[in-house]
């Protein structure tokens, strides 16, 4: 057990101008190589939580602070512009629910995937080409598609493709925001399936915002449930799934139909 | 009791708040107290409805307990499993607490000797030598070779059940919960299975069983526990 934090939340908090409490005063300790789930209905607030920890929406209230390489516990919001995006090229990776919003629909697959590479430094056109390869391999999309365009893909190579974008550069913590959602149910699975791999085998952080309660049980080791702005109750994730103790937990794990 | 203490209930209780249902209250049991040696198996016993399976989740601390204490030998110390930070939570069940379900619970796309596999290498074994620990222990429980890298979900109830033994036993866990290990098993594999129990007992896990079959638990239990006796009265 690393004893060291990658991410912690204190108090954090964003209301929005006029007023509307996106969310409020959200604690946790993440580390590495854990997963955690956010979960709650539209307008719960998880996605502003998100925004905030991703370094995206300054909170109103309260701080966020990532352990940097080599510099300890740092205020996301008080890096340097340079500092921060540099964060998000390396150790930082956004899985966006529309995968439009994570890749340039106007530059092939593969170099979607080299260009992360070359942001980080890296120069050599042979080394970057095979290691895109390699990656767009492991989220399973065909070498022979590498040299298309995004948007000749469906949904789900689209995904995929963002999520290889995003691993390459090896980040340390991952955000995912509603990483199935919009796509077919078979397209989920294994999409689903490839991101359980890759956070064990990886040993990637992750938090995972979603709406779908299968999605957390399978991927998240911890959950939080969110309702008009703030965690009403938190712990593992089979803890709160079987056993939620709050009244809005249980009326959401009670609404779920069994297929 | 001279036996290395391994699991120490102490006062546990659990009531259900229904807040769906108007906020009515299930009490389950009160002031459960169990203490489980290496190399002991208890099985619980109580009708059904009793609690049984409500006590042996509190013990993995899938469910939470209302009041009370889990505590469980991690690492050469008691620590108590009810009250702990989730991360410790979570490094107790990867190294000191295994339980086996009733039901395996299918992910989508993994075949069956994967799964098996896979909570070989969570307790730090490289992946082609869980592979081969995982194969060797379905060849024993009699899964014909041919189901090996299927996914299990088109599996029957018995095929299923013996992948979840097959998961929860690969590794040496000092604290092993079973619930209901053998129910769907035939008459033979149902032998393998307490074969298995056996080897776990005599390298030093101590067990908490639930375990309706009268043959099997006269195998593998040393001693029962009534869970009806804790029953509050409603």
């Amino acid at each position: 057990m690393s004893d060291a934090p990658l991410l912690e939340a204190e108090g954090v908090s964003h209301t929005y101008a006029g007023g509307q409490v996106g969310c409020a005063d959200v604690g946790f300790t993440l580390y590495p190589g854990e997963v955690l789930g956010i979960v709650g209905e539209s307008g719960s607030g998880k996605s502003t939580l998100l925004s905030c920890l991703s370094g995206a929406l300054p909170p109103s209230r309260g701080r966020v602070r990532f352990a940097v390489r080599g510099q300890g516990m740092q205020d996301v919001f008080k890096l340097s512009e340079p500092e921060r995006r540099l964060l998000m090229r390396t150790d930082w990776g956004i899985v966006h629910q529309n995968p439009r919003d994570g890749l340039r629909m106007s530059v092939s697959a593969g170099g979607n995937v080299g260009e992360r590479l070359m942001a980080v430094g890296a120069r050599h056109y042979g080394d970057i080409r095979s290691e895109a390869l390699d990656w767009l391999g492991r989220v399973e999309i065909d070498a022979e598609r590498v040299d298309h365009l995004p948007r000749t893909f469906s949904g789900g190579m689209q995904q995929r493709t963002q999520i290889a974008r995003i691993l390459v550069s090896q980040p340390r913590l991952v955000f995912m925001d509603e990483p199935t959602g919009g796509l077919d149910v078979s397209v989920q699975a294994r999409l689903l399936d490839l991101l359980r791999g890759l956070v064990r085998d990886l040993g990637v952080a992750a938090v995972v915002v979603t709406h779908d309660l299968a999605v957390v049980r399978l991927l998240s080791d911890r959950l939080m449930v969110m309702r008009q702005g703030r965690v009403v109750e938190s712990g593992l994730t089979d803890q709160v799934l079987d056993d939620p103790q709050h009244p809005y937990s249980q009326l959401l794990v009670s609404s779920v139909l069994q297929a | 009791m001279t036996q290395h203490m391994m699991l120490q209930v102490q006062d546990l209780s659990k009531t259900f708040t229904l807040h769906t249902q108007g906020g009515a209250t299930l009490p389950v049991f009160d002031g459960v107290n169990l203490a489980v040696g290496a190399g002991q198996c208890i099985a619980l016993t109580g009708a059904s409805g009793a609690g049984k399976s409500t006590l042996l989740r509190s013990l993995y601390a899938n469910y939470r307990p209302s009041s009370g204490q889990v505590l469980v030998r991690h690492r050469e110390a008691m620590v108590d499993l009810t009250g702990a930070e989730p991360r410790l939570q979570l490094e107790i069940r990867r190294e000191t607490i295994g339980y086996v379900s009733q039901f395996l619970r299918v992910i989508p796309r993994i075949p069956a000797e994967g799964i098996v596999a896979e909570a070989a290498v969570a307790g730090g074994m490289d992946a082609a030598q869980a592979l081969d620990a995982a194969r060797a222990l379905l060849r024993r429980l009699n899964l014909p070779e041919r189901l090996w890298s299927v996914p299990p979900a088109t599996f029957s109830g018995g095929e299923q059940q013996r992948v979840n033994i097959a998961r929860g036993l690969i590794r040496s866990f000092p604290v092993l919960l079973l619930d209901e290990p053998t129910a769907s098993l035939d008459a033979e594999n149902r032998n393998v299975a307490v074969a298995l129990i056996m080897e776990a007992k005599a390298k030093g896990a101590a067990i908490v069983a639930i375990c309706h079959d009268e043959t099997v638990r006269a195998e593998i239990a040393d001693a029962v526990f009534d869970v009806s006796a804790f029953q509050v009265a409603a």
